[in-house]
């Protein structure tokens, strides 16, 4: 009882990992349609920009994030603006390709200045602490915390999409990008706006997933992987499907590692393609 | 009576096709201009093209002493210039209050209002939180042109308010535009109804193949002028 127990907890704080990597693909292909197959390394990325504030310049953790999330909207705007909106047409080709060059060229790059080592985030010790539950369950506080900026990133999400003036902008600019003009709506700069909050997404999900773990340059496709499968799972263009599909993942790839660990990202696979096969629409399939 | 926008010879083309033709085209302070003429002849093209959506030479388009040709579609609108467009277009995943705020997002101040949009169209009030597509054709006309509205133009331009309506709804939608203009708007109404397009303006130009075949004073003008303009030969 206790160990399954131990297996939902843990799969739940490890799948809040997941739904943050996913949360800024699922924002940037509910908005614009865009399939970001980069979106794997723009993590990687921003980690290894996030190692460069603090071990190259020496600013402090604390002081690096909020530099880092300023850099990745700034950044993720010139990105959409310059770049990817020549290619966010009708036809999803174009824009696969050129994030999928992006993908090689952003690999390349950081292995070429910071060489293919593993490298991880000094957090003080804080990733090691964990408090301990009746029944000899214990729960990290780094778990703990990317757990609850998931949950304030989910529903900040729902509330900009649902009840502010840009977020009514996004929606109708996915309805019909030629008609919200006549509204004085610039679908460019409602794009690039767009790829701006995924990208401070991506940089909460950089710094949490660094602090957790060590990063290569390399390691960018599987968390592509990770972020797909947990919108897919959840629904495109939902932020609560997403989170469920991340939590899903979460806990499934947590029960593989239980059995055998070699199992766990196996069976989180395995999870994503039985309901590819049975809900191809996703948990909660209705766009937010 | 002030000119609020001229057209100077105005051209237009969809790639490599030409469809307007040196349109010459006046529009007064508080007027009602009606554009009719068959299909293909040109309506839509021209209002597309003084909404910004289609491309022109600036000087072509002149607003308010500014030449405006070819200025980004999302600028236009900030100027005072809103389309109701073909076909109503409304936002399938916005409510019908959702779709009415967004027309208010270039935040131009004046009358309309979210109250004033229910006053003119209090059908819309009781049904503000369905989805937009989910209204009766004639209610969603209602929500294209309060979503127009909220912008507060100094120029509406209308195109085919009543395609696919019922007659009757129709003239209950035509009836609401005197209110609307009677402040000092101008209008620009596309009508496929030459009678209807007639007793609501003051002046109509009749477009045939992309040139203006006949235009004058909408009372005074004869019907077998009129017929001749929509089907005949250019005189």
């Amino acid at each position: 009882m206790s160990s399954l127990v131990n297996i939902l907890l843990q799969g739940v704080l490890l799948g809040a990992l997941y739904a943050l990597f996913a949360m800024g693909q699922s924002l940037v292909f509910g908005v614009m349609r865009l399939t970001n197959t980069a979106h794997g390394d723009f993590i990687v990325l921003l980690v290894f920009v996030l190692f460069v504030l603090t071990n190259w310049a020496h600013i402090p953790l604390w002081a690096a994030v909020p530099l880092l999330i300023a850099i990745a909207f700034g950044a993720g705007y010139a990105v959409q603006y310059t770049i990817l909106n020549r290619v966010s047409g009708r036809d999803p080709l174009p824009s696969l390709v050129v994030t999928f060059g992006l993908s090689i060229v952003i690999q390349n790059v950081l292995q070429e200045v910071f060489s293919a080592d593993p490298r991880s985030l000094a957090t003080g010790g804080f990733e090691s602490m964990s408090v301990a539950l009746p029944g000899g369950i214990a729960l990290g506080l780094l778990p703990l915390l990317t757990l609850a900026v998931t949950v304030a990133a989910t529903l900040g999400l729902q509330w900009l999409f649902g009840h502010t003036p840009l977020g009514r902008a996004f929606r109708a600019t996915s309805d019909d990008r030629e008609i919200v003009q006549l509204m004085g709506v610039s679908p460019r700069r409602t794009f690039a706006l767009a790829m701006s909050i995924a990208f401070v997404l991506i940089a909460l999900a950089a710094t949490l997933y660094a602090m957790r773990t060590a990063v290569s340059p390399s390691d960018g496709p599987a968390l592509l992987l990770y972020a797909f499968e947990a919108v897919i799972i959840g629904g495109m263009g939902s932020f609560w499907g997403t989170f469920l599909g991340g939590i899903a993942l979460g806990i499934a790839q947590q029960a593989g590692f239980y059995f055998d660990p070699g199992w766990g990202i196996w069976l989180g696979h395995v999870l994503f393609l039985a309901l590819l096969t049975v809900r191809p629409q996703g948990l909660l399939p209705k766009t937010a | 009576m002030p000119v609020i926008l001229e057209t100077h010879g105005l051209t237009a083309f969809y790639g490599d096709f030409q469809a307007l033709f040196g349109i010459d085209v006046t529009v007064n302070r508080g007027e009602v201009i009606a554009l009719i003429g068959s299909n293909g002849a040109g309506k839509s093209t021209f209002l597309k093209a003084l909404a910004g959506l289609l491309r022109a030479p600036a000087q072509q388009i002149v607003y308010k002493g500014e030449p405006v040709g070819g200025m980004a579609a999302a600028r236009i609108v900030g100027k005072g210039i809103a389309l109701v467009p073909e076909g109503r277009r409304l936002f399938a995943s916005l409510s019908v209050e959702e779709n009415l705020l967004l027309g208010a997002y270039c935040s131009r101040p004046g009358r309309w209002r979210l109250d004033t949009v229910y006053a003119l169209f209090p059908v819309l009030k009781e049904r503000r939180h369905h989805p937009a597509t989910a209204l009766s054709g004639g209610q969603q006309q209602m929500v294209a042109l309060g979503r127009a509205l909220m912008s507060n133009p100094e120029l509406l331009m209308c195109d085919e308010i009543s395609l696919g309506l019922a007659p009757v709804i129709v003239r209950e939608i035509y009836a609401a535009l005197p209110s609307i203009v009677a402040d000092g708007m101008s209008a620009i109404v596309v009508e496929q109804d030459v009678q209807l397009a007639r007793r609501v303006s003051k002046r109509f130009y009749c477009f045939q193949e992309g040139r203006v075949s006949l235009s004058g004073a909408s009372a005074e003008v004869s019907d077998e002028a009129i017929t001749q303009a929509y089907f005949g030969a250019v005189s």
